[in-house]
């Protein structure tokens, strides 16, 4: 009650809300994912408030950033589309909605219906999370107890890649899976044109990408003692990815899909050996030996970012790079 | 009034909302954005349920749960839109 | 002493935001708009980064936050630019609402 930083969070929460409605009920989608991003921005500042910085950043970065990117760049492509049938739409900028076919309009009725069962759904939520007790037993006590054995001295990389190694595995393999999916997807599937950005974005490019891998390579290294770690880092330095692209910098050609291929796998691959090396010694499969768990999981960290940061700027240029009689030659 | 509880209906909100949206909006853009809300309305009931009173350390697990589901869902959202992509071409070209 | 100088400054960068956004809501066209808001928010951006570097403990957070502050300031600059050449090449002159 008398902490004024709750009328903070009143209004922080306040305004979160309010941005998840309007990202919804906006007309113009550009709009939308303007609202959204600005959303995802706050949602962050609120788990900073939580004391969850790790969470935080990784919002940040990717829940806002690299989807904030990929959604601008679909709905680039989906003006292009539209405005390539016949009548281009408008002056460019203005094109609303892109000419999807037109739906058919769901009943009232319907919609009220579904609105009152979410709301139902809602409500129950609520109920339950009032109801539940505060603050239960958690996991702290154990991870506290665990952490002089996990090599590192932050809490939530100790549990990201020593405790629940397995699911981070997982995740790593997730993220394959979607770059291969979306491969398979744009097979054959024209490119709208990159838009140009003029030379004050060159310049800003050229100054930014070096300090773009200064700090995704300090959010990697800092992970171990504070928050940052594999994720933030590795999306930090997708952002590079995004830059050479955007400023064409970089044009993907086919030659290069080995490579990138090589580095989809890289994460995931340098995980499962070294879960096969440790569990070859006679342990459990990511029980690492206390005196080399800094390092393994360093070396960890180091590939999955490295994995990541490509497989993040390959789900945002999309389409596999194929022999395209038009192919566009590096001009730089 | 403490933050857990404020950012907890907070989170419980942005679910609804994203629930309404993702049932009851036409757009396929927006449609994905509104399983995106829900996502992040999960987040911040996680996130909640890490928190403890300033003093004490929260509790890390949940923190790496979500930091595992956003990477989740980003890469859920490009499949998505890259589906979405897809079909708009498809559809494009069926009409010309 | 210390305390109530950085509170200056933090609160007059507060003004400045407070001025860049009332510019954003009330101004006719894109361009008034992103004159206001670009040079209000620059320099409150500047106050508030100052006052809250003089409350920081140690060196390295100044030098953080004085990271942060550039790395804001060169993409705030850039993306302005980017939006008023947008705005420029699409015809969107003149009042646009």
């Amino acid at each position: 009650m008398t902490d004024p930083l709750v009328i903070f969070d009143l209004l922080l929460a306040l305004s979160i809300v309010a941005l998840a409605v309007a990202s919804l009920s906006v007309r113009d989608l550009f709009a939308m994912i303007v609202l959204f991003i600005v959303f995802g921005l706050l949602s962050a500042l609120a788990w900073v408030r939580l004391s969850a910085p790790d969470v935080a950043l990784a919002e940040a970065a990717i829940g806002t950033g690299v989807t904030g990117a990929l959604l601008l760049k679909t709905l680039h492509h989906l003006r292009f589309v539209a405005g390539g049938q016949g009548l281009r739409a408008g002056s460019g900028g203005t094109s609303m909605a892109p000419a999807a076919p037109v739906p058919v309009p769901v009943p009232v009725g319907v919609i009220l219906a579904n609105a009152a069962f979410c709301g139902l759904i809602t409500l129950g939520l609520a109920v339950a999370f009032l109801g539940a007790p505060s603050a239960g037993p958690g996991f702290d006590a154990l991870v506290a107890d665990a952490m002089p054995d996990s090599g590192v001295a932050h809490p939530v990389t100790g549990v990201l890649l020593n405790f629940r190694a397995y699911d981070t595995l997982m995740e790593v393999v997730v993220l394959l899976a979607a770059v291969v999916a979306v491969w398979q997807i744009e097979r054959g599937l024209s490119d709208a044109p990159a838009p140009v950005m003029g030379e004050v974005w060159q310049g800003f490019a050229r100054l930014a990408l070096p300090a773009i891998v200064v700090i995704g390579t300090y959010l990697l290294w800092v992970g171990a003692e504070a928050p940052g770690g594999a994720f933030q880092g590795g999306a930090v330095l997708a952002a590079v990815g995004l830059l050479l692209l955007l400023t064409r910098a970089y044009v993907p050609r086919p030659a290069h899909r080995g490579i990138a291929r090589g580095a989809f796998v890289l994460g995931t691959a340098a995980f499962a050996l070294v879960a096969l090396l440790v569990a070859s010694g006679g342990r459990v499969a990511f029980e690492y030996p206390l005196e080399h768990a800094k390092t393994l999981i360093l070396l960890i960290e180091g590939m999955v970012t490295l994995s990541i940061a490509v497989t993040l700027a390959a789900l945002f240029h999309g389409r596999e790079p194929v022999a395209l009689p038009k192919g566009g030659r590096d001009d730089t | 009034m403490t933050p857990d509880l404020i950012y907890g209906l907070t989170g419980i909100a942005v679910f609804g909302i994203g629930l309404v949206g993702a049932l009851c909006v036409q757009e396929r853009l927006r449609r994905v954005l509104a399983l995106k809300l829900c996502s992040v309305g999960a987040g911040f009931v996680l996130v909640v349920g890490a928190w403890r009173e300033p003093p004490e350390m929260p509790d890390p697990v949940p923190h790496a749960l979500v930091i595992t589901g956003i990477v989740v869902m980003v890469s859920a959202t490009a499949v998505a839109l890259a589906l979405i992509r897809r079909l708009q071409t498809l559809e494009a070209t069926d009409e010309r | 002493m210390l305390d109530l100088i950085a509170a200056f400054f933090i609160a007059s960068g507060t003004v400045f935001f407070v001025a860049g956004t009332v510019g954003l809501l009330r101004f006719p066209d894109i361009f008034c708009r992103l004159h206001a808001l670009t040079k209000a928010d620059g320099l409150g951006l500047a106050l508030i980064a100052l006052g809250v570097g003089l409350l920081a403990g140690t060196p390295g957070e100044i030098f953080r936050i004085a990271l942060v502050w550039s790395a804001l300031a060169v993409a705030s600059a850039t993306c302005s630019h980017l939006v008023a050449r947008y705005a420029l090449r699409s015809g969107m002159e003149g009042r646009d609402d």
